[in-house]
């Protein structure tokens, strides 16, 4: 985890001054970085043009801009996709496994980090070997273990969420358990003799310094349990309760020819995800380089 | 001088008869356990319990329903190695898959994150949109590229008439035994290697300019410097990269399993779509435990291998 540093633009390599020569090669570097920008946007302009198309367009005009806008694709998709339900979904298993991730991640790390009880060391060894467990060397018993609690009436919908809250919980315990490592202790201990008691010293003085840690967990968590599919795919079987990814998945099986249709679903599915990936850039590059070493 | 001594409690009565034990035993031990338990129990029961099951599951003729189960050793096992050519199949379009991830989209994320590494104007804007597909779910980037290598209305088409052509490009990519596999894995990587760039543009931007100064006093190239400061600059995060892509080569799955299902014919089936298959439509769970079991072997021994690197002293 330590092999990857922060992202830091100030320290450019470029720091020192250039050459007239070297401006002159940083054309050539221009070129080869547009040409991968058109090969990353390209497949997603001609998707946002086939969402606003009419199918008709789309059987003669299947890649370029569109020559009528038409708006009814996402009412359409929306109401045939059922993403009034399952957008709800999405938010909820989201939501919990950001909340349940960070209150039971903090705990834990602060508990690693700070008062090292006795067993700690064989507790961070497990998590270190736990992290390399493929999931599919538990997948099968996994599914058998909660058909069996979904059995006696327990709400797949909170085994999902704890199916995700143990996949993140090494990630989670290994970055805030670092973050807080890199707190000075006099802090804490200022406000033990001022009588604060574990509870408070942990909500009231690591929990706002090391806030970075908790949105970068937030954020790498909560963007794979959005876009998560295998997993949904197995636990969850009442379309009730689909999240977004196994619906879609479903919904472009059966309008399989309808392109219009299915790519308004597409950005309805994407849009969340672009407007906080636009607004937190910054955050989400440096957290999922720094913790999105996994999946 | 005061000498203030204090008696050590000894015995486990006296101990928690003594005020100040029992606070102690409480703030250092008791509490930190009570904070660190929930999270631990969750992962025991959804990782390591189900982890040691599938162990043992992998050596039963189980079928996932009912409860006949026969204890058959390690008859799963020898079927995989030795019987079952769809799985020596499905093994060698994994280690294709890994050749393809350990070359394609390092060669791309290492020339691109040199590139970017030396642009200081737009740097931020070119990074942010390489990153994007990274960000976007399985499921919609398949839906895109599904779209695109149609071969009547992708891509392939336009080149096609384009060109005056008829049928040289748009072709069933996804469709063909020939060329199936590498089509998924083109599109798996479309959405991956600006995760790795960012990665490596991340651990080149922490190298020293000093080194890059002193490479130049000495008349290197760009090329000289990539090779000589660039490289062994990023070379923890390179080699880091090197094990995770090749295990996570073991565990591909949603991609091929949202573009082909395996197929066609089982062209580009790989270990963890054929365990889906047995497991959760075949019946044969103890039979997809056990494949479970060797992707596990796998990715352990790619473990193994750099941890032995790094013991012998590599810097990893």
């Amino acid at each position: 985890m330590t092999a990857i540093g922060k992202v830091s633009l100030r320290d450019t390599v470029l720091q020192r001054g250039q050459s007239k020569e070297r401006s002159r090669l940083l054309v050539f570097n221009h070129t080869v970085l547009l040409f991968l920008t058109a090969f990353a946007v390209i497949p997603l302009l001609v998707l946002a043009f086939n969402s606003v198309k009419t199918n008709l367009e789309i059987g003669q005009n299947p890649l370029g801009p569109p020559i009528n806008i038409v708006a009814e694709n996402f009412p359409n998709a929306w109401e045939r996709g059922n993403f009034a339900t399952t957008m709800g979904n999405s938010v909820i298993y989201v939501v919990a496994t950001i909340a349940a991730e960070l209150v039971l991640g903090g705990l834990a790390a602060y508990a690693l980090a700070r008062k090292k009880p006795p067993g700690s060391d064989l507790l961070m060894l497990y998590f270190l070997v736990a992290s390399t467990i493929p999931l599919w060397m538990y997948i099968v018993p996994l599914f058998v273990q909660i058909n069996t609690l979904k059995r006696v009436g327990v709400d797949a919908r909170f085994l999902l969420v704890l199916v995700y809250v143990a996949g993140s919980a090494p990630l989670t315990i290994f970055l805030l358990r670092s973050y807080m490592l890199d707190l000075p202790t006099e802090l804490e201990d200022a406000a033990r003799v001022d009588g604060a008691n574990e509870f408070q010293v942990l909500t009231r003085i690591v929990l706002p310094l090391t806030k970075p840690g908790f949105l970068t967990v937030g954020l790498v968590v909560g963007l794979g349990v959005w876009n998560e599919f295998l997993l949904a795919l197995t636990f969850i079987h009442d379309p009730n309760q689909f999240p977004v990814t196994t619906s879609f998945y479903k919904f472009v099986d059966r309008f399989d020819r309808d392109w219009a249709l299915t790519s308004a679903g597409a950005i309805i599915i994407i849009f969340p995800v672009m407007v906080l990936f636009l607004a937190l850039q910054r955050q989400f590059i440096e957290g999922l380089a720094e913790g999105g070493i996994k999946t | 001088m005061a000498v203030y001594v204090q008696t050590k409690p000894t015995t486990i009565a006296e101990k928690l008869a003594d005020e100040t034990w029992r606070r102690k035993f409480l703030r250092n031990v008791l509490i930190p356990w009570i904070f660190i338990c929930p999270l631990l129990i969750i992962h025991l029961y959804v990782v390591a319990i189900p982890a040691v099951q599938g162990v043992y599951m992998s050596l039963t003729d189980w079928t996932g329903v009912g409860m006949n189960v026969n204890f058959v050793g390690l008859d799963n096992y020898y079927e995989l190695f030795f019987e079952d050519e769809t799985f020596g199949k499905a093994l060698g379009n994994n280690i294709i898959w890994m050749a393809f991830f350990l070359t394609v989209p390092f060669i791309m994320a290492l020339f691109c994150a040199a590139m970017l590494a030396q642009v200081k104007r737009g740097g931020m804007l070119y990074r942010s949109i390489l990153f994007i597909p990274y960000v976007l779910a399985s499921v919609v980037t398949t839906t895109i590229w599904k779209n695109l290598l149609n071969p009547q209305r992708g891509i392939g088409a336009a080149v096609d008439n384009l060109l005056g052509l008829e049928d040289v490009f748009g072709v069933a990519f996804l469709g063909r035994p020939d060329s199936a596999l590498m089509s998924i894995a083109f599109i798996d990587n479309w959405h991956f290697w600006g995760f790795l760039m960012i990665l490596f543009l991340a651990s080149m931007q922490s190298i020293p300019p000093v080194l890059y100064d002193a490479a130049k006093i000495d008349g290197a190239n760009r090329w000289d410097e990539f090779r000589h400061v660039t490289l062994p600059g990023i070379r923890p995060t390179l080699l880091f990269m090197y094990m995770m892509v090749a295990i996570w080569s073991f565990l591909a799955f949603d991609y091929i399993f949202l573009l082909t299902q395996g197929g066609p014919g089982g062209a580009s089936e790989v270990i963890a779509t054929q365990l889906y298959k047995n497991a959760f439509f075949r019946f044969q769970a103890g039979y997809g435990a056990a494949q479970g079991v060797v992707i596990s072997i796998f990715a352990g021994f790619i473990i193994m291998i750099f941890v032995t690197l790094r013991r012998r002293g590599w810097d990893i």
